[in-house]
């Protein structure tokens, strides 16, 4: 049984002017102990899917369809108490690096212990002893268990965030843009930290990020988000090596390469179609080189040697 | 930057103050127009000779630098002249009348702070509500109606229309209460202007602590701590409240200065013979050296009130206490 | 032509916004009730209400000749009212108006300036702020003697820091954005940027300190005249409510003491209101909050 299963999920957000598409009818799952990717541009609802697999949405955000089944069990209509209780101790999230991520009156220790202590029963002895050792697991010192935010620099605290995180052991990590804003030496420590972490934990997780690079590195599967959808999910190698999607396509194309011949960089021409009145059919259709009359029909998703690929124009 | 050096900084900014307050205070009481002999000493009964003295003591006779130097002389050795509308040294006058003041002023303010705090951040929490709108609309009114007008509403409907307070004062005059009994009819006194000033302060607290909370509730930590699936209650004690009470610690500070004028306010509506009905006795009977040592007390009780606060705050907030 | 359009439409939709508030809408009929008041004072079966009347006629309560009745010394009450609002209204504009347009002066050159005159500037101001408000006002009405200008001298004094502070914090912010280094760039002198630039994006604040200002001196005045401290040859509601403190027959004229004590807090509260009203649509984000 795969960990995550989300199947047909719209997540839309009711304004006025009517509701917003954000994810509209997606559908992916996760295995154990893997870790899947999510990309895409802004907006294209990834971390609004992420945030989705612990039923953190926002309002005027709701859930009007499908199911995010952890572990068999569907969390959609899930009340408030028992989704809480699943939240820290079995998925967890490391979110974007803010600068007030962390509650600055309360020392580090005290912000572990105090998830530990919430849902599982030990003594407030070893919970500190604990979370102590999660320090040290993301590579802080044990001796800055009494420190507070403002002492940390900008990768500790994002090393703390991931302490914390998984202090009760989760067996679901979300992680959504933890590399996002931090600059390239310590974005490179942070993903040591979490291989590490992920190794030590047995961890599943979902990886949101708009670098495709440091998504390479890490996952093991990647899906590709457009306007609410997705539009290919694959193993990595081979959806970097050999793109499907037109989208897929572009965004791998608009990437440039260190190595390998110098050539011009493509950039995708068109804005990202409006979510409350999207068009008919595929989204990428407008922006897209290979569109054509039929492209006005919602495109099946066709399944290609394990991996999946909404177009009309990919079947073989 | 420790805590040390931000105390020092406090404690000289203060110094500073007090400094400016006393010069202001001199120069001040010398632009009004007229004699300032006559002025310090309207009796008309004052001899010639005892006039002579006056003006050698408070150097009025010497130029006013001269002048000056006399005052913060005087005022180092707490002399703040006499009150003629009294018949006593200012000093004494003033000393006499704090404790009524103060007893009034520290029933009304922690009252009103304990309630305005604890209705602002349930507004907060509930932010949107109708029940957050009802106390905020309420909240406003309350901190709208002026003091003084408030005393008289609640004096004609509560002391005159419905007699079940006094019309003024601290006591029953001559009723010769003691012990509890004594306790019990100066509350009976305190109630009406109690509230007047508790109105207002409730009203001001709500508003503050109810936009805390919100400023709190919208930031990013509040967001992890539901990540980590804490209970609301604890996410409330632990991270709303705790940072939300923050800039609810400086302002109190600052308001001090209003706690002034509703104390000012209630007193010569209730007439409770503390300082602040000093204030108006003294502009009633053109008594300045009185209204003089008046000022200066609001002003140095205030500057040493925020300092305290300062240094509390200081102490509370981590980010100060283990420097930045 | 267009961008004068467009400065039109900003404050229609303002007004608009402004009246679908609660409180705005609440604030602006009330004020607009004590407007009509104050303008149509000789028409509303007013007399001179300083006039002292017939001795037969002292301390009488309301009949068909005096609506409100009359006060010791034989003055129509109803006319004190009406022409009381004269006073407020008139102290509460021309002291904002000095308050408003001082401070944010001293505001603008502060933050515009920076350096030693910001730091002198400011340091005037913080100590302005120490001082207790009331306590400083009553010293100098005292000082400076009973009079409707004294008061709004008095009130101006005390209250420009605030806004000079409140204006220097939006005029730094304003100085680092991108429009004002643009414009720098292509020429424009200081006070070009100053006044052209950066003015115009303070309007706004201006407005709600402005409104802000009107309900404080509006109670300073009636706070003053209460203690003693006001014009006695124009009889505002705070002197009136300071006549009939003196005159110890409180409890026997309902009267006397009614009419302005309404009058104060209607006026004070409607304009607090309008203050929170103005401040809240001011608000960035409050027109998309509202569904617009």
């Amino acid at each position: 049984m795969a960990l995550i299963d989300v199947e047909n999920l719209k997540l839309y957000f009711m304004t006025r002017r009517g509701p917003a598409k954000a994810v509209d009818n997606i559908g992916f799952s996760i295995e154990k102990k893997k870790t899947l990717g999510l990309i895409g541009e802004s907006g294209c609802g990834k971390t609004t899917t992420a945030m989705s697999l612990m039923k953190f949405i926002k309002p005027p955000g709701k859930i009007v369809g499908g199911s995010i089944r952890f572990l068999g069990k569907d969390i959609v209509p899930m009340a408030d108490e028992e989704i809480r209780q699943l939240r820290g101790k079995e998925i967890s999230i490391v979110r974007q690096e803010a600068q007030n991520a962390l509650n600055p009156v309360l020392t580090i220790g005290k912000q572990i212990t105090e998830m530990i202590l919430e849902h599982e029963s030990v003594s407030r002895e070893t919970a500190l002893a604990r979370a102590k050792k999660q320090l040290n697991l993301v590579g802080i010192s044990d001796q800055r268990i009494n420190s507070y935010p403002h002492e940390f620099s900008g990768g500790m605290k994002q090393r703390a965030m991931a302490a914390i995180a998984t202090a009760c052991n989760p067996k679901f990590l979300i992680l959504d843009e933890p590399t996002t804003g931090l600059d390239v030496v310590v974005q490179r420590q942070i993903l040591v930290m979490l291989r590490n972490l992920k190794e030590e934990l047995s961890l599943t997780a979902v990886f949101i990020s708009h670098d495709l690079s440091v998504v390479a590195e890490t996952c093991d599967r990647v899906a590709v988000m457009y306007a609410g959808k997705i539009m290919e999910e694959s193993d990595t190698v081979s959806l970097y090596q050999n793109p499907l999607h037109p989208y897929s396509k572009a965004l791998i194309g608009a990437y440039p390469s260190l190595k390998g011949a110098r050539r011009q960089l493509k950039s995708i021409p068109g804005a990202p179609p409006s979510l409350i009145d999207p068009p008919p059919g595929c989204r990428f259709a407008p922006r897209c080189e290979w569109a054509q009359s039929v492209c006005d029909e919602e495109p099946a998703i066709n399944v290609i040697e394990g991996r999946r690929v909404a177009c009309h124009f990919v079947n073989e | 930057m420790g805590l040390k050096r931000f105390f020092l900084r406090k404690v000289v900014a203060a110094a500073l103050t007090i400094a400016v307050i006393v010069c202001a205070n001199f120069f001040i009481f010398r632009m009004a127009p007229g004699d300032p002999v006559r002025m310090m000493f309207r009796d008309p009964r004052v001899s010639e000779g005892s006039l002579e003295l006056m003006k050698q003591k408070f150097g009025l006779d010497k130029p006013l630098s001269g002048q000056f130097v006399a005052y913060v002389k005087n005022l180092a050795q707490g002399d703040l002249g006499i009150s003629f509308s009294q018949q006593k040294p200012v000093l004494e006058v003033l000393a006499e009348r704090i404790p009524n003041t103060l007893l009034l002023v520290v029933t009304a303010l922690i009252i009103a702070v304990v309630l305005g705090v604890i209705l602002g951040a349930l507004a907060g929490w509930l932010s949107g509500t109708k029940l957050d709108t009802f106390i905020l609309t309420a909240s406003v009114a309350m901190y709208s109606i002026p003091t003084f007008a408030l005393g008289i509403i609640l004096l004609l409907v509560f002391a005159y229309l419905i007699p079940i307070f006094p019309l003024g004062g601290i006591s029953t005059p001559a009723s010769g209460y003691e012990g509890f009994e004594l306790i019990r009819d100066v509350g009976w006194h305190m109630f009406l202007p109690a509230f007047s000033i508790v109105i207002w302060y409730i009203g001001e607290y709500v508003i503050l602590t109810r936009s805390s909370m919100i400023e709190v509730m919208g930031q990013e930590y509040i967001t992890t701590a539901q990540a980590k699936g804490l209970r609301k209650h604890t996410i409330l004690k632990n991270h709303a409240l705790r940072n939300a009470m923050l800039p609810v610690i400086t302002i109190t500070g600052v308001n001090l200065a209003f706690a002034a004028a509703g104390v000012i306010e209630a007193e010569t509506v209730f007439a409770w013979p503390g300082v602040g009905r000093l204030a108006y006795d003294a502009v009633s009977q053109r008594d300045y050296p009185l209204l003089q040592g008046v000022f200066m007390l609001f002003a140095f009780a205030i500057v040493l009130a925020n300092l305290v606060i300062d240094l509390i705050y200081g102490y509370i907030d981590p980010r100060i206490k283990v420097g930045e | 032509m267009s961008q004068h359009l467009s400065k039109t439409n900003k404050l229609k939709e303002f007004l608009h916004l402004l009246l679908s508030h609660p409180m705005g809408f609440f604030g602006v009929i009330i004020i607009t009730i004590f407007f009509i008041m104050a303008i149509f004072a000789p028409f509303l079966g007013t007399v001179d209400p300083a006039a002292s009347g017939e001795v037969d006629n002292l301390l009488m309560p309301p009949s068909s000749q005096f609506w409100f009745g009359t006060d010791d010394l034989a003055r129509d009450i109803w006319s004190q009212t009406i022409y009381g609002s004269r006073i407020s209204l008139t102290i509460g504009f021309v002291a904002a108006l000095i308050t408003v347009f001082s401070g944010t002066f001293i505001g603008l050159i502060a933050g515009y300036y920076g350096k030693f005159l910001d730091e002198v500037l400011m340091r005037i101001v913080d100590f302005f702020m120490m001082l207790p408000e009331l306590p400083l006002m009553i010293v100098l009405a005292a000082v400076l003697g009973p009079s409707m200008w004294n008061i709004i001298l008095v009130v101006s004094l005390v209250s420009w820091p605030t806004t000079a502070r409140v204006v220097r914090s939006q005029v730094l912010s304003l100085k680092e954005r991108p429009f004002v280094e643009s414009s720098r760039c292509i020429g424009a002198s200081n006070f070009q940027l100053m006044f052209a630039e950066i003015l115009p994006n303070v309007v706004p604040l201006m407005f709600a300190q402005a409104v802000l200002m009107i309900t404080e001196a509006i109670y300073a005045e009636a706070v003053l005249s209460f203690l003693g401290l006001g014009d006695p040859i124009s009889i505002s509601w705070g002197m009136m409510l300071h006549s009939v403190f003196e005159s110890g027959v409180i409890s026997e004229s309902y009267w006397w003491v009614i009419p302005p004590i309404v009058s104060i807090v209607t006026l004070i509260v409607s304009f607090s209101l309008l203050g929170t009203a103005v401040s809240d649509v001011l608000e960035p984000g409050y027109k998309e909050k509202k569904g617009y």
